[in-house]
């Protein structure tokens, strides 16, 4: 797009402006304003307030004009998904260019506007090119690598020469008329109308979405064959400059010499700038926010500098945005990536749009004209017969070789899909007219060919494809286990490979990933992306952090996170459950909720819930999950104004944490669901149901209660699921600690389960403490005793190194309500109205671990201190029993948790807690325990001194 | 070719057997040879003298693959000691890209074989399932190649695999079921709308190669 700036232009575009422009109408006729003569010698008068000063602005307001006309055109496309659907775009801006240039040549007569070679070459290919490079699919690419070059460099060779040759032919046997134009022209023109535009190719392909390989086969080739265009150009060039007798067998070994100085040259040349760009990023850390610009700037470099040593441009920036875009991507910020990635489609997009536009307007031009039907015609005919001819040669030799065969479709839709664009347009444009006297008719050939090419191929494909059923790119959600499979396959592979003594390409690969994974990497990535660097985690990553969001989006959904609350209707489970997996976004959140709200629900404590949906329950639990999935929802961004400071890290902070915290939603869900470990119906149910006694129970040590013959079934049950409860975490525990807790896990899964899913008991190692456990059918006699031990002895079941903050002190409790408790019918009476209340605690506290250990010492004393608050006469009974079912969830919560998530956590936990005990009795009390010294051991004194009271 | 002449009628069973071409098994023969020091059967330790096999994450299973009696068809569990050189074969048919004249009932039957025996590295027990235990064990290997990955992040992976996988294969599930492992049907559910024809090939090349130099 080169304004050509005439003198005249601007008084004779007026017309034109205001039929381009009708939205800018103002401007023209301010415009004719300022031409009036009288204007300029008013002006000299005084110091002008307002002064109109087009041609101040002129070249760069109207290129700013022609960019939006072309964007609102994309607009105007895209309003009819009809028409977009059947028509490509590219083809629509080339009409929209015939019908813009026509206006324009209609107002002026001059063809003002044209595509110039300067301008398409060093502004508008680069971004497209360096697109298509930073984006590339890699593996794909150079696994097909070979096929690609075949057909980038065989195919283009043998396209310009067969064209060339056939034309000149032709034109001896005279049917074009009296032309002057010699073989060498022929081969010239032959060579440039030979390459397939990557520019068409990409904005026909991309509508057409078929299946990987194909797409990679025509598109790298598309982007190789620069080379061999460029080398072909310039060697006929010269030889036309030269002249044909001129030419000496040299020169033409010159040619093939220079023809992998220029690609190899122009593909070095991209490499070290990927290298160098890769180390840049890997500095930027403190400066994120020019980091984007860095990708471009350097990119571009590396073209400019193979164009300044006239290598492969093309080549040069293809393979910058190849080598540098794994480390790239790793280094720079999760916002910069963004950028990166936006900015560059932008001008990727905005660039072809741009071209395709100008291609239509620059057609417009009577003077570049000259028609030859025989030449144009048969130059149509030569280039789809001969690509046609060369692909199904090339492919049969490739089929030879390659795994996945290449099948006539593919070969049809290969042939069919050699578009040409505007890099033949824009060498043509190059020629020069002293030297070529055909000049014209080469170009408004090559516009011809261009616009057959793009609009009819173009149109025509779609259908095409459609008919001939060709395999189409299907878009996959990923999968972590393809992806392992897929890691063991290369694996597996290459050690094949070594073992049948092979270099193949798998060999090949894994040398590579080795080399890059000892030095590329350590070189050029930052440290901390190094470790984050590796497929597998990405994918897991994606999906925990999918899960987490589409839960919250769900919530938001259905309002107000009321699902969650909504575990007491079953049917919400179920319904998630039956949920297909999805491949949309809607079916990804129910996806992502099944995992989730079976989490929610599946859960021991969950189960429970859904019978008693108290309003306090589901404000506990809503408020829980909204703490933990909507982490700091609206925190406040502070609006300062930073040209250095985009936002505070807090996405990634928050990111990560919802990141850590589906990961364990996950893996919790998981083990309660798929492995079923300790959720047998039986216990389920009876848990439900006694759920409200199960404090009673735990009395039972007392032996006050022997007469409730019921009970002791349900102590026995319930102390079950007691056991089921930690280790549900355990698995996850595990991870984070060092597997002292494990045995948990192994005693619930002998006695709760009856399912002999060994595996996740299987490397925890079995401590003293399961034997008991083990035991249980066992000790049932032991009811008979109720004054025995024994019962109580599974709730001290704890990892030691968890028990000591609180079990310490709780199980001395315990041993003293033993011994002094009075008969227990009197206690558990007030407590019985209870049970809804407490359990929504339990559960609260239960799904959304409040602290981690650490901090949690003075806490949890607060916690078991409460309860001590409660009046007195039942309160010590209430202690006794209370903390029972807190104990396990709240075990559980020491393990989970993020540290500098807990006390808030635990202060709700603990607030809502008191908040329900009787109140008046809670100062006094209050002020006694704090009077007390603060720490574990202490605790059971001071109950000591209340049960003497007592 | 030179070579089918003296074709023996050893080796023309083994190109029945395998489905390698004669030429393929000369080559292949030539390095067994090379790899069992001129023996006759292979052992465990002679896999140890391959340099580039060294760095292969996985590496201790795919030996113990060459060695399971499941993928050399002989017991259904168990491994052998030492292999022979149609044993040799027979593993290494399973990487065979599959032929281009194949009909749909012969694809769907390679398919399986080559599944087979990737089931068969993950399920080390031989009991039919891999468990959660031996697919996390395969996948901390699988990972092991890259020091920034812990131990425990591979876990979480098979885990969630795992669970994935019971997704896939029982999709709707009681809360009270329990998924055991993955059986083979499930394992070809999972695989389902992969082409593994086209990702568990290696070129087995007819031509001298520049590998036998090493």
């Amino acid at each position: 797009m080169a304004f050509k700036a005439r003198g005249t232009r601007l008084k004779l575009g007026f017309p034109a402006w205001g039929l381009l422009f009708l939205a800018l109408w103002m401007l023209p006729r301010v415009l004719g304003t300022e031409e009036i003569p009288g204007h300029n010698s008013h002006a000299k008068e005084g110091f002008q307030i307002v002064t109109f000063k087009w041609s101040h602005v002129q070249d760069p307001y109207i290129i700013a004009l022609w960019i939006l006309v072309a964007s609102l055109a994309k607009i105007v496309f895209h309003l009819s998904h009809k028409v977009t659907s059947v028509v490509p775009e590219s083809a629509l801006l080339i009409v929209l260019g015939l019908i813009l240039g026509g206006i324009v040549w209609a107002a002026d007569h001059i063809a003002s506007f044209t595509l110039t070679p300067t301008v398409f070459f060093f502004y508008l290919l680069p971004p497209i090119v360096l697109d298509a490079g930073y984006f590339m699919p890699n593996r794909l690419f150079f696994g097909n690598l070979g096929t690609i070059l075949l057909y980038a460099v065989i195919g283009t060779v043998w396209n310009a020469a067969t064209t060339g040759l056939s034309l000149y032919g032709v034109y001896l046997s005279g049917i074009m008329g009296e032309l002057s134009i010699g073989l060498l022209e022929f081969l010239l023109f032959g060579s440039l109308i030979a390459a397939v535009d990557p520019v068409a190719v990409l904005a026909v392909f991309e509508e057409v979405h078929v299946n990987d390989v194909l797409f990679i086969i025509v598109f790298g080739e598309s982007l190789l064959n620069d080379a061999v265009t460029v080398v072909l150009y310039n060697v006929f060039d010269s030889f036309v400059s030269l002249g044909a007798d001129k030419v000496t067998g040299v020169d033409c070994v010159k040619g093939i010499v220079s023809f992998f100085v220029v690609s190899l040259g122009g593909t070095l040349i991209g490499i070290i700038f990927a290298f160098l760009l890769s180390l840049v990023t890997r500095f930027t850390k403190h400066v994120r926010i020019i980091e984007p610009g860095f990708v471009f700037i350097i990119s571009y470099l590396s073209y400019l500098t193979s164009e300044m040593l006239s290598l492969s441009a093309i080549l040069a920036i293809t393979f910058c945005g190849i080598c540098c875009q794994k480390y790239v991507k790793a280094n720079i910020s999760e916002q910069s990536a963004t950028t990166v990635r936006y900015t560059m489609k932008m001008l990727a997009s905005g660039a072809e749009t741009i071209i395709f536009m100008f291609l239509g307007i620059s057609a417009v031009d009577p003077s570049i004209w000259t028609w030859n039907t025989a030449f144009i015609l048969l130059t149509l005919v030569f280039i789809s017969v001969y690509r046609a001819i060369g692909v199904v040669l090339q492919t049969w030799l490739l089929n030879k070789y390659r795994m996945v065969q290449l099948e006539i479709i593919d070969q049809v839709v290969m042939s069919y899909g050699g578009l040409r664009g505007a890099v033949a347009y824009a060498l043509v444009v190059l020629l020069d007219e002293k030297k070529v006297k055909a000049k014209n008719l080469f170009v408004s050939t090559t516009i011809i060919v261009v616009f057959f090419t793009v609009i009819f191929q173009g149109l025509t494909i779609k259908p095409l494809v459609q008919w001939l059923k060709v395999k189409k790119s299907e878009h996959r959600e990923p999968k972590l286990n393809e992806k392992l499979h897929g890691r063991a396959f290369d694996h597996i592979l290459s050690a094949i490979e070594d073992i049948s003594g092979q270099i193949g390409h798998n060999y090949l690969r894994d040398k590579w990933s080795n080399f890059d994974r000892k030095v590329l990497s350590k070189l050029l990535m930052r440290r901390s992306a190094q470790k984050s660097r590796d497929r597998i985690l990405n994918v897991f990553h994606e999906l925990n952090l999918k899960d987490a969001i589409s839960y919250v989006a769900e919530g938001e959904r259905r309002g107000s996170l009321a699902f969650i609350r909504s575990p007491s209707t079953d049917n919400i489970v179920n319904v998630d459950f039956s949920t297909p997996r999805p491949s949309t976004v809607e079916a990804s959140v129910s996806y992502l909720l099944r995992e989730n709200v079976s989490t929610v629900c599946l859960d021991m404590q969950a189960l429970e819930q859904r019978r008693k949906s108290i309003r306090d329950t589901e404000d506990t639990v809503t408020h829980h999950t909204l703490q933990q999935y909507l982490y700091k929802p609206r925190q406040e961004y502070k609006h300062l104004y930073s040209r250095h400071e985009l936002t505070s890290n807090e996405d990634e902070k928050q990111d990560k944490e919802i990141f850590h915290r589906t990961m364990r939603k996950r893996l919790e869900s998981f083990k309660s669901t798929k492995l079923g470990i300790n959720q047998t119906k039986k216990t389920a149910k009876l848990y439900k149901r006694e759920r409200g006694q199960k404090r009673r129970n735990s009395s039972i040590p007392n032996g006050k209660i022997p007469m409730e013959s019921p009970t002791h079934d349900f102590a026995f049950k319930e102390k079950e699921l007691e056991f089921s409860d930690p280790e549900e975490t355990n698995e996850y525990e595990s991870e984070q600690m060092s597997g002292g807790i494990e045995f948990l896990a192994s005693v619930t899964q002998d006695t709760a389960t009856d399912s002999t899913t060994g595996e996740t008991g299987s490397d925890v190692p079995l401590t003293g403490y399961s034997s008991p456990r083990e035991k249980l059918p066992s000790w049932k006699p032991d009811q008979a005793n109720p004054t025995s031990g024994p019962p109580e002895k599974p709730l001290l079941l704890l990892p030691a190194c968890l028990q000591r903050p609180w079990t310490q002190n709780y199980s001395s409790l315990d041993n003293r309500g033993i011994s002094t408790l009075p008969p227990a019918s009197e206690y558990t009476k007030p407590y019985e109205g209870k049970p809804p209340e407490t359990s929504p605690k339990t559960n609260s506290s239960q799904k959304n671990p409040p602290p981690a250990n650490p901090g949690y010492g003075p806490e949890n004393k607060g916690d078991s201190a409460n309860p001590k608050q409660d009046p007195p006469a039942v309160g010590l009974k209430e202690e006794l029993v209370g903390p029972a079912p807190k104990a396990l969830p709240e075990k559980r919560t020491l393990l989970n948790m993020h540290a500098h998530l807990r006390s808030a956590a635990a202060r709700r936990v603990q607030s809502r807690r008191s908040f329900h005990r009787p109140k008046p009795l809670r100062y006094p009390k209050l002020q006694k325990l704090a009077s007390l010294p603060q720490s574990c051991h202490i605790l059971p004194h001071s109950l000591e001194q209340e049960e003497t009271q007592l | 070719m030179g070579s089918s002449q003296s074709m023996s009628e050893e080796v023309r069973e083994l190109v029945s057997k395998t489905g390698f071409s004669s030429d393929q098994i000369e080559q292949l023969h030539r390095r067994f040879k090379q790899l069992s020091g001129n023996q006759l059967t292979i052992r465990k330790e002679n896999f140890n003298n391959i340099p580039d096999l060294e760095l292969n994450p996985i590496r201790s299973k795919i030996i113990r693959a060459f060695f399971d009696n499941r993928n050399l068809r002989k017991a259904p569990n168990g491994l052998a000691d030492e292999i022979n050189f149609e044993d040799f074969l027979t593993i290494m048919s399973y990487f065979r890209p599959i032929e281009t004249n194949m009909d749909e009932e012969q694809l769907e039957h390679c398919r399986k074989e080559k599944l087979r025996f990737l089931f068969h590295m993950y399920d080390s027990d031989s009991d039919g399932r891999i468990t959660l235990e031996e697919y996390r064990n395969v996948v901390e290997e699988l990972l092991s190649g890259n020091p920034h990955i812990e131990k425990e992040s591979a876990r979480s992976i098979a885990d969630g695999a795992m669970m994935e996988a019971a997704s896939v294969c029982v999709g709707q599930m009681q809360p009270d079921q329990v998924y055991e492992g993955i059986t083979f049907d499930d394992f070809l559910k999972i695989w389902q709308g992969i082409d593994i024809e086209t990702k568990m090939h290696v070129r087995f090349l007819n031509m001298e190669t520049i590998a036998l130099c090493h």
